[in-house]
Parts: C-alpha cells; sequence; structure tokens
C-alpha cells in the first residue's frame, strides 16, 4: 500500500507546485473559515441587550468576519483550481502511459488477458485513483486540518468543555464503525447479486432472439424473477443499513451539541464552578465549533474506504505498467524491401510449456514462393502467423528472412515487409478511407479508390451515406464479408514484399470471392505468400502445402505429392467432394 | 416519473409515512436553535440551573425521536424504492420477452439491457432519495426561514435574499456544467472504445508499424480530456467557496442588523445565536437540494426511457392452435413477400415452395441475398407482409407462438451458448433431457469426441458465450442443442461455416441416418453441402431465381452453376 502511494505521488512530481499550493491554499483557506464562528461569538457578545450595544466593536467586528470569509472562500477556491490541475493532469499522464503500454506489451499478454478487463483498466481504475486518491487526498487534509483547527479553537475558548467534546468524540466513531460493518456485509452480497443479475440480463436478453426460438421465456423470466427479488431484499438491507450514517451522525452531534449547550450555560451562570464562566457570544462560538467537529469524522472513514479503493485500482494499473515490453530492438539492422525467402530451421514453439506443440519444424519458401496452411478447425493454423511475425517468440530454432534469422532485424520492419488479413477483421471507429489507408496514411484519394476497386468495394462504398467519408466502426452494420473487403483493400494500397492471407475471404459471398480471387492472384505473383483456407481448391494451386493437425504439422509437400502419400490431406480433401 | 406511478401503488403506504416521518424530524431539528435561544436568554440571563437542566433533557429527547423518526423513514425509503425496482425490472423483462423480433431489432438488446439495468436503477435510487430528501431539504428551508420570520421580520428579510441568490447561482452552476460532464464523459466513451479497439487489432497495428501513432492519438485524446475536465471543474469548484462567502456575508449582515434590532430591544442576545444557526441550516439543506435535483432529473430521464421500452406493444398478435405434426406438408410459403420495418426494398420477394415432411431443404446464396430472413418466417420471428407461410397444413399466425417454436429446432448463424454447463446448455429445449439423449445429440452434432475428452464431460462448465470453446466446437454444440429438444423441423442457418468439410460430410450423415423423419432446412454458402437436400431455392437479392434438385438446378438455373463451378474449380 505504502509503496503504491509513494509511486502515484512520482506521478504527481510533475505538478508538485500545484501540490505545494493546495496544501498551503487549504491550510489558509479552512484555517480562515475555522475563525468565523469565533467572530460571530464575539459579535454576539458585543450586542448584549437593550442599549447595551457596542456598535463600534460591532462593525469592526462584521468588517474582520467578512474580509476573513472572503479571503478564506478565494483560498478555499484555488485549492479547488490547484487539485483539479493536479488530479486531471496526473490522471492524463497515467493514461496516456497506460494506452502507450498497451502498443509494448507482448501479444500473448493481451492474447492472455480479458479484453474487458484491460479496458476496466484504463477507464474506470484511472477514474478512481483520480476520485479516491487526489480528490480524497484533499478531502482528508481538510478534514484533519478541520479537526485540529476545531480543537485549537475549542481550546482557546474553554479546556474543560473542549476536552469534554474531545471525550464524546469515541462515540461518533463508534457509531459510524457500527454501521459500516453492519452495511458492509449487506453491500458485498447486493453487489455480488447486482453482478449476477447483470451477466444473467446481458447474457439473456443479448441472445433474446435465441431465448424466443427456443420458447425459453418462461424459464429465462423464472430465473431473472428469482434473482430479481434476492436482489431486491439485499437492496433494501444495504440502501436501509447505510442510510443510517446520516441521522445516526446528526444524533450523536445533537448529543454533543446539547452537552457543550448545557455544561457551557451552567458554567456561565456559576452552577458549575470548575468550567469557569463564558460569555454567550463563547458559548455560541462553541456551539458552532461542536456542530462542525464530528463531520470531518465521518467524511474521513468514507474517504479512507476511497482511498483503500483507489490503492487497489492503482496496483492494477501498476501491473500493466509493470509488464515487461517487448525488447528494445532499435540497434538492431532495419530490412527493406527484402526478397522474402523464409525458412524454418528446427523451430520448437508452444504456448504454455505443459503443452507441446510445434517441434522440430523446418520448411523453405523460396522468393515468390506460395505456401498454404491446412487442416482442420482448431488446429492451430495461425500460431504459423503468430511466428512469422513475431508475434511470439520461438522456444529453439530461428526463423531466418533472405538468410538472416529474422532476430536480428527489428521487428516494426520485419513486421512491415508482411501483408496479412485476419479471419478477424479489424475495422476502428474513423472513416472508410482512414480505414483503407491504415497502413499509408499519406495515400491519396485515387490510390485509396483504385485499391477498394481491386477489391470491388467500391460499389457498397458509394452506397455509404458519404461514401468514402462514411464514418464506420466495428459494430456500425457493416456485413462480416464488407469488412473484410476493406481489410484486404488495406493490403492492396501497401502492397509489401510478403503475404499472409488468414482464412481471406471466408465471409465474403462466392461471387465476390471468385471476383477476388484473380486480384489476389495478382498481388501474389512475386510476392512470398502464406494463405490458410478450408476451401481446398483455393489451396491446391500452391507450391507448398503444410498440414496441420492439432498444433502440429503432420504432412508437408505440394497437392500432388501429398495426394499421392494418401494421408491426412488426402482424406480432408476427398470429403470435400464425396458425398 | 408519472408514467411509472403505477409501479408505487403497492408501496402508498411507505410513500406516505416515509416523508411523514422524515417531516417530523425536520420539524424537531428546527425547534433545537429555539430551545438553545431559550436556555440563553432564560437560563444564563436568570442564572436557573434547574431550567437549563430542563431544557438539555429536552434537546436530547428531540434528538432521540429524531432518530427514530429518521430510521423509521429511511426504513420504508428503501421498502417502497426497492420493491418498486424490483417490481419494476421483473415487469420490464417480461415485457421484453414478449416483444417480437421486430421490436427487437428497433429497440435493439443492448438498450434493453441498459434499461433493466442502469435505467431501472436510477429510477430506483430517484425514488429513494425523493423519499429521503424531497420533504426534508425544502421543508428545513421554508421552516428556517418561518422560524425567523417569528422571531424577527426585519431581520429575516436577510434570509428572503439570501436564499434565492443562493438557489439562482446553484442553478446557475448546475445547468452550466451538467452538459459539460455529459460532454466528458462521452470522451471518455471515446477513449475506452479506442482501448478496445486497440486491444482487438494489436496484430494490425503492429504488422503495419504504427504503434507511434496510435499512441499520439491516445495521448491527444487524453489531452483534451484533460483540458475539458479542468475546464467543467473550473466552474464547479467555484460553487462551494461562493455559497460560503455569500452565506457568511449573510450572517454579517444578520449581526449588524441584529445589533440594532437588539439596541432597540426588538431581539434577544439568545434569538441572535439561533438566526446565526439557521443561516447555516438553510446552506446546508440547500446543497442537499441540489444534489437531489441531479439526482431526480437523471431518475425522471431513466424513467421516459424504461417508459419508452414499456410502451412500445408487440407487433404480432399471438394465436391458440397447436401445431399437428402428423401433417404431410410440413413447410410451405405461398407468394410470400416481406420487408423489414423501416427498409425500403422488400428483403424477400414473391417466394413458393412447398416442402414435406422429413424433406430437406437447402437454401444458397450470396451474402444478404435473404436467407436467413426466409428461414426466420418460418418460427414466425417476423410476419410475412403479404403471401402466407404454412407450418404442417396451417398458417402459422393461427399457432401459439411458444408452441409453434417448441417443434422447431433452430441453429443460429452466430453460435451462442450460455453459462453454465454443457448439460444445462442441452437441455434450453427439453429440461428432462437424460444423459442418453444428450449423448444421442452430441454424437449427431459431431460433438461428442471432444466432450468426452474434456475433464468434465457435459458437466464441463462453459464461460459466457462458450469463450473457452473454438468456433467449430461452439458450433457443433448449439447443433446439440437444436437437436436435444427432438425437433419436427431443425433450421440450420449457415451453422457449419466453421467445420471441415469432413466434419461437414459426417454431420449431415449422421442426422440424415439417425433423424430421418426431420423435416431440415439448411443454408449454406457450400454447394457441396446441400447436393443431397430434396429441394434447393436459389436466391439472388430477396428473389428466387431457382428451384430444384441439384440436377435439375445445374441443368438450368445460370446463378446455381456459376456457384457450384467456382467451388468445384
Amino acid at each position: 500500500m505504502k509503496k503504491t502511494l509513494i509511486r502515484i505521488l512520482s506521478y504527481c512530481r510533475p505538478y508538485a507546485g500545484y501540490l505545494v499550493l493546495t496544501i498551503l491554499c487549504t491550510l489558509v483557506g479552512t484555517s480562515l473559515s475555522l475563525a468565523a464562528p469565533i467572530l460571530i461569538g464575539e459579535a454576539v457578545d458585543a450586542a448584549v441587550g437593550q442599549g447595551n450595544v457596542d456598535f463600534a466593536a460591532l462593525g469592526r467586528i462584521a468588517l474582520i468576519l467578512a474580509v476573513t470569509v472572503l479571503v478564506s472562500g478565494l483560498f478555499q477556491w484555488l485549492a479547488g483550481l490547484c487539485i483539479n490541475r493536479l488530479a486531471f493532469g496526473t490522471v492524463r499522464d497515467l493514461r496516456a502511459e497506460l494506452t502507450a503500454k498497451l502498443g509494448k506489451v507482448p501479444l500473448r499478454y493481451i492474447d492472455g488477458n480479458a479484453r474487458g478487463d484491460l479496458i476496466a483498466r484504463v477507464i474506470p481504475d484511472i477514474e478512481t485513483i483520480s476520485d479516491g486518491l487526489l480528490q480524497g487526498f484533499a478531502q482528508l487534509f481538510t478534514g484533519v486540518v478541520t479537526i485540529i483547527g476545531t480543537l485549537a479553537f475549542m481550546l482557546t475558548l474553554n479546556v474543560k468543555i473542549a476536552v469534554l467534546v474531545v471525550l464524546m468524540t469515541p462515540l461518533s466513531l463508534f457509531a459510524a464503525a457500527k454501521i459500516t460493518s453492519m452495511s458492509h456485509s449487506s453491500f458485498q452480497k447486493q453487489s455480488v447479486l447486482r453482478g449476477e443479475m447483470g451477466g444473467l440480463t446481458e447474457e439473456m436478453i443479448g441472445s433474446q432472439k435465441v431465448v424466443s426460438a427456443f420458447a425459453y421465456e418462461d424459464r429465462a423470466m423464472e430465473r431473472f424473477a428469482k434473482l430479481n427479488r434476492e436482489l431486491g431484499q439485499a437492496g433494501v438491507r444495504a440502501t436501509f443499513f447505510s442510510s443510517m450514517t446520516n441521522p445516526t451522525t446528526r444524533f450523536v452531534n445533537g448529543l454533543i451539541y446539547a452537552a457543550v449547550g448545557t455544561v457551557g450555560a451552567l458554567g456561565s451562570i456559576g452552577a458549575i464552578s470548575w468550567i469557569g464562566v463564558m460569555s454567550v457570544g463563547r458559548l455560541a462560538s462553541f456551539l458552532a465549533y461542536s456542530n462542525q467537529y464530528t463531520k470531518p469524522f465521518n467524511e474521513i472513514s468514507g474517504v479512507v474506504a476511497e482511498l483503500q479503493n483507489a490503492v487497489s485500482c492503482a496496483q492494477r494499473v501498476f501491473a500493466v505498467l509493470d509488464t515487461p515490453s517487448e525488447p528494445d530492438d532499435s540497434h538492431l539492422a532495419a530490412v527493406e524491401n527484402c526478397r522474402g525467402e523464409l525458412s524454418f530451421s528446427h523451430v520448437h514453439f508452444s504456448y504454455t510449456p505443459e503443452r507441446r506443440l510445434i517441434e522440430d519444424f523446418s520448411m523453405h519458401a523460396a522468393a515468390g514462393q506460395r505456401t498454404a496452411i491446412v487442416g482442420p478447425t482448431g488446429c492451430g493454423k495461425s500460431t504459423i502467423i503468430n511466428l512469422l511475425l513475431r508475434f511470439y517468440e520461438l522456444n529453439q530454432g530461428e526463423i531466418t528472412l533472405d538468410g538472416i534469422p529474422t532476430t536480428e532485424l527489428t521487428r516494426d520492419s520485419l513486421r512491415s515487409q508482411f501483408g496479412m488479413v485476419l479471419q478477424e477483421t479489424w475495422i476502428f471507429t474513423g472513416t472508410v478511407a482512414e480505414n483503407i489507408a491504415y497502413g499509408k496514411p499519406d495515400a491519396t484519394r485515387e490510390e485509396i479508390e483504385a485499391a477498394a476497386r481491386a477489391v470491388y468495394a467500391h460499389g457498397f462504398i458509394k452506397r455509404l451515406p458519404n461514401g468514402y467519408d462514411t464514418v464506420i466502426s466495428d459494430t456500425s452494420g457493416l456485413s462480416q464479408g464488407q469488412k473484410q473487403l476493406l481489410c484486404i483493400a488495406r493490403i492492396m494500397l501497401t502492397s509489401p514484399p510478403m503475404l499472409i492471407l488468414d482464412e481471406a475471404t471466408s465471409s465474403i459471398d462466392l461471387r465476390t470471392e471468385h471476383r477476388i480471387q484473380r486480384a489476389f492472384e495478382k498481388l501474389m505473383q512475386g510476392r512470398t505468400s502464406f494463405i490458410i483456407a478450408h476451401r481446398l481448391s483455393t489451396i491446391r494451386s500452391a507450391d507448398h502445402i503444410l498440414v496441420m493437425r492439432d498444433g502440429n504439422i503432420v504432412e508437408q509437400g505440394s497437392h500432388d505429392v501429398l495426394m499421392k502419400e494418401n494421408g491426412f490431406y488426402a482424406q480432408l480433401y476427398r470429403s470435400q467432394f464425396a458425398n | 416519473m408519472q408514467h411509472l406511478l403505477r409501479f408505487l401503488k403497492p408501496y402508498r403506504k411507505e410513500l406516505i409515512l416515509g416523508p411523514t416521518f422524515k417531516l417530523l424530524e425536520a420539524i424537531f431539528e428546527l425547534i433545537v436553535p429555539v430551545v438553545m435561544a431559550k436556555i440563553i436568554d432564560n437560563g444564563i440571563a436568570l442564572g436557573d440551573a434547574g431550567y437549563i437542566w430542563k431544557m438539555c433533557g429536552l434537546i436530547v429527547l428531540l434528538g432521540v425521536c429524531g432518530l427514530g423518526f429518521a430510521l423509521t423513514c429511511q426504513y420504508f425509503a428503501a421498502r417502497c424504492a426497492f420493491g418498486f425496482g424490483t417490481d419494476l425490472r421483473e415487469a420490464l423483462y417480461r415485457h421484453i420477452n414478449a416483444l417480437s423480433h421486430t421490436e427487437l431489432d428497433s429497440l435493439g438488446t443492448s438498450t434493453l439491457i441498459n434499461r433493466i439495468t442502469t435505467d431501472a436503477t436510477a429510477a430506483q435510487t430517484g425514488v429513494n432519495m425523493f423519499i429521503r430528501l424531497a420533504v426534508r431539504a425544502p421543508f428545513l428551508i421554508i421552516g428556517a426561514i418561518v422560524m425567523s420570520l417569528m422571531i424577527d421580520v426585519k431581520l429575516s428579510l436577510i434570509f428572503l435574499i439570501i436564499a434565492p441568490i443562493v438557489g439562482l447561482l446553484l442553478y446557475a452552476v448546475m445547468t452550466k456544467t451538467i452538459p459539460m460532464y455529459g460532454r466528458n464523459q462521452k470522451q471518455l466513451d471515446a477513449i475506452a472504445r479506442r482501448t478496445g479497439e486497440n486491444l482487438d487489432g494489436q496484430r494490425h497495428i503492429r504488422a503495419f508499424s504504427r504503434q507511434k501513432q496510435e499512441k499520439d492519438e491516445f495521448a491527444r485524446q487524453c489531452d483534451d480530456l484533460e483540458k475539458s475536465m479542468i475546464a467543467v471543474g473550473r466552474i464547479s469548484s467555484i460553487l462551494n467557496p461562493l455559497t460560503f462567502m455569500i452565506m457568511n456575508l449573510g450572517i454579517v449582515a444578520v449581526l449588524w442588523f441584529g445589533g440594532v434590532q437588539i439596541d432597540s430591544g426588538a431581539l434577544s442576545q439568545g434569538d441572535l445565536t439561533a438566526f446565526t444557526n439557521y443561516m447555516t441550516q438553510i446552506l446546508l439543506a440547500m446543497v442537499v437540494m441540489a444534489n437531489l435535483i441531479v439526482i431526480l432529473t437523471k431518475a425522471q430521464a431513466s424513467a421516459v426511457r424504461v417508459h419508452e421500452v414499456l410502451s412500445t406493444p408487440s407487433s404480432m398478435e399471438n394465436g391458440t392452435a397447436v401445431p399437428d405434426a402428423s401433417s404431410t406438408e410440413a413447410i410451405a410459403f405461398d407468394h410470400v413477400d416481406f420487408s423489414y420495418k423501416g427498409a425500403g426494398d422488400k428483403s424477400l420477394e414473391d417466394i413458393s415452395f412447398t416442402l414435406k415432411k422429413g424433406q430437406t431443404l437447402g437454401i444458397i446464396g450470396s451474402t444478404g441475398c435473404g436467407k436467413s430472413t426466409l428461414a426466420s418466417l418460418i418460427p414466425r420471428f417476423y410476419d410475412a407482409g403479404s403471401g402466407q407461410v404454412r407450418v404442417f397444413g396451417q398458417d402459422v399466425k393461427a399457432y401459439d407462438y411458444k408452441a409453434l417454436r417448441r417443434c422447431i429446432g433452430i441453429v443460429p448463424q452466430k453460435a451462442v451458448l450460455f453459462t453454465g454447463t454443457i448439460a444445462e446448455n442441452l437441455r434450453w429445449a427439453d429440461l428432462g433431457l437424460d444423459e442418453t439423449g444428450m449423448r444421442e445429440a452430441l454424437e449427431i452434432a459431431q460433438a461428442w469426441d471432444f466432450v468426452e475428452k474434456m475433464q468434465y464431460g457435459t458437466q464441463t462448465h462453459l464461460v459466457q458465450g462458450g469463450r473457452n470453446l473454438s468456433g467449430g466446437q461452439k458450433q457443433r454444440l448449439t447443433i446439440a442443442r437444436a437437436i436435444a429438444g427432438k425437433p419436427d423441423i431443425l433450421i440450420l442457418d449457415d451453422s457449419m461455416s466453421a467445420l471441415d468439410y469432413a466434419t461437414d460430410l459426417a454431420l449431415r450423415t449422421a442426422l440424415r441416418e439417425r433423424c430421418g423423419d426431420m423435416t431440415v432446412i439448411m443454408i449454406s454458402q457450400r454447394a457441396t453441402s446441400l447436393q443431397d437436400a430434396d429441394l434447393i431455392l436459389v436466391l439472388d437479392d430477396g428473389q428466387c431465381v431457382g428451384q430444384g434438385t441439384h440436377e435439375e438446378l445445374l441443368e438450368n438455373c445460370e446463378e446455381y452453376r456459376e456457384i457450384y463451378n467456382s467451388q468445384m474449380q
């Protein structure tokens, strides 16, 4: 906890000036505001009764009070402005660093962590740090200053009554602690149930069409109603317990108020001689202090809970930042316009040590050669892509490009030698043109249109509301096939020396696919390419075929050779035409 | 909120008693400063210790009663709000369940989820806070003003000036900042969206070596967000210091003019302290009011959105007939036209065909040509625009749609599974399905092999949507789920696309051999998968450009020939 706090403070360093100013302004603003009750008391004392009002004193005190209040307000405002700069600046830096980090961590990290969880670290976790830690810090500091200041002022007014108030403090703390512990368990139960409820509705309503297809509505309703009622009951408890805080605090406050009033009044008339006589104005000031004294205690207990929450969020954020990045490779050679001669020699790879995957795999792809990767669903064909582009590192062996081990080239330059169309399309929020020109941001509109025409996407793009300037996103209603066309157009535009096509046309209808095939043929001309596809007819023309099964490469060779071998490939191939 | 009032009806008692008790507490709270003023004026001035003790006891008594009243109110508020919220959610969910696909399309599932979670909760919070604060805060403000009027009319003029100024200030700051907070939230959402897209596209980003640009774009978004947060912070941070200043300047005025009144004998010293007390009470109550207004505004907006859903009627009238599977005509389309609501063009035009019981229908065509639309008319997800869709010899509109759908097994294009074990998923259509039945369904769907290999077999737990399975495995389980209900009609909506050809073939063979009397509708992009069908429809842009058997179509349908040849080359 302490380490995390110190680390967060290190993020505040650029804003250290604001931090110091915040503390100073809070100190001045709060202490001055605390002086108000004393001044009010003095003013009351200046107006004792009919014909007995010291207007000179009253005027002077009123003036001092006005100035005090104005200066205090001004400093409170400045403190607010400074804490804003501090909090929002720190959050900006932290968030920018975290998002930048996502581009640096190995893909293994991104693949291995839930997407929603990583997004949660970038958004709500950092918001919590901002609210809980930085704003919380301001509140905590104000609270502490208020308590100390109030005590100090009370002590100057009357030591004995001040001690009485201090002695009554545990009452307030005890009540707060009691309520917190009572509500805690019901809150936990409530949040668990709320989570379950969210999960159920998300799932059932999210797939409402499946629900209705199975006439499952009644059973879904039953499950929903049961959970909903449990949630309702838990909610009543949690809300009731937590809403006890305010009235209870008011009550405890009232007790302290009554005690101070009684003891003070009795003192004034000499009924309790050891208290000492106190003027009405001083009693009024005291009453005002006792009214505001307990409030910060409650606030602080709330802030502490928030702080703990914020620290655990900060730990989640730092966990991402502490993940080792892909090592820096800027000292390595950058490859440009390679010939495209690739070879795997004695490659060993597995995602986890327990599950062996690729073992002692060797192959050679001459420049311009076309290699197809074939195998049943889920056999690990994309693993080859992960290794070629160094998304994952080999356990053993090496892959060479034009004879140079890929580990001796910068990752960026290596990757830019490949054009990649994956089965999982990627469309980001932006215009159609921006999406197509992703790999070549300086492309002219003519180039973009030419690329779109080459993959027969120009037609549907033209029909979009704003043509190439239509803003699209992954969920904006483009069909899977249309998204795939845009991804292919991206590659058409960059035309890199090597190609990887992973089920590139799986969602495109057959007639369009047939036509795109011609564009692909042209693109693949003279380029080393790797193709993954189910449709064996598109693979037959490859120079070399890798047959994969359960993550392993079980056969390799040309179509004719593999058919002659009459092994797994031949079996797969025949199943397409058998009936 | 007025639309949802009927949900408050069962809680009328809580709704009335809650605020009443709160009012009592507020009255007691208002009396305290008066009692203290009496202590000062009577007790101290006359030196009467007994009086002071008595009054002190009164303050404690007022406090105890106040606490009791307040807790009673909080309890009623919680009961009423959560009762209301629970009923509302249940009614909403019941209503959503009754909506037809047309409404689901126009409302959108993510909207519906938000309505039932976020919005219903906001309305619930609104009710809770309304009961707790809506009476208390205004009453304290008005009460404090009335009490001060009773003490001294002239002096209370100060209150009548200060209160509206603070009110205006709160109003001004809120109207200025609420839209700004909304914009901040949008910027934050944009960063969240971008983060998600970045995570999804990390391979693409790195393949194009665009990490630097992505980083810069993020930095720019974070900068923008910082700027607008500081902008809104600048306005909202003025609120507290300014109210503090105004109220205390008010107190300065009270002290000065109070001095004047005391000098003339119109006011006592104790009254003056009571006055300053009321000033602070008003201030606190006004801040509470401002927060309450924010909460209620949100609740009101949510209530309107919830009402929107509740007032959307289902566009489909339910029938009463129960399908009789003994009819020899399984499915018939009679000159069916269909267009989606709000769409200009027809999605299906003049479709006619008849399918006998036990036959297989294949539907082929390019993406977006209306294949899935055609299939969705059979379980009456949508109503045909004109023409008639018949199942087992009767118009689908005559059936009770739940009864109709129970005899149809559907495998949707997108393989969706639910949280729970594989067995629970298989029991979707038939709650009483036993192990043998499960195994049979899994075997036909070619899923038994991999399910059997799993550590817990059919008891294996699936994470939401079956994320821990491959695409092909998910598809096979959704097929098994549909078969497990032993439907009379099975609809496979391009649900074998993730399967390799060998598995595809094995599945079709098993279907033919083991579910002989099942009428099957198979949508596919693979001509080979449909070769054996008794009837194949070739769709193009919503029109049927050819129907017949594989051989007939090869003979006389150019579109079919083109598709077939392109795959067989």
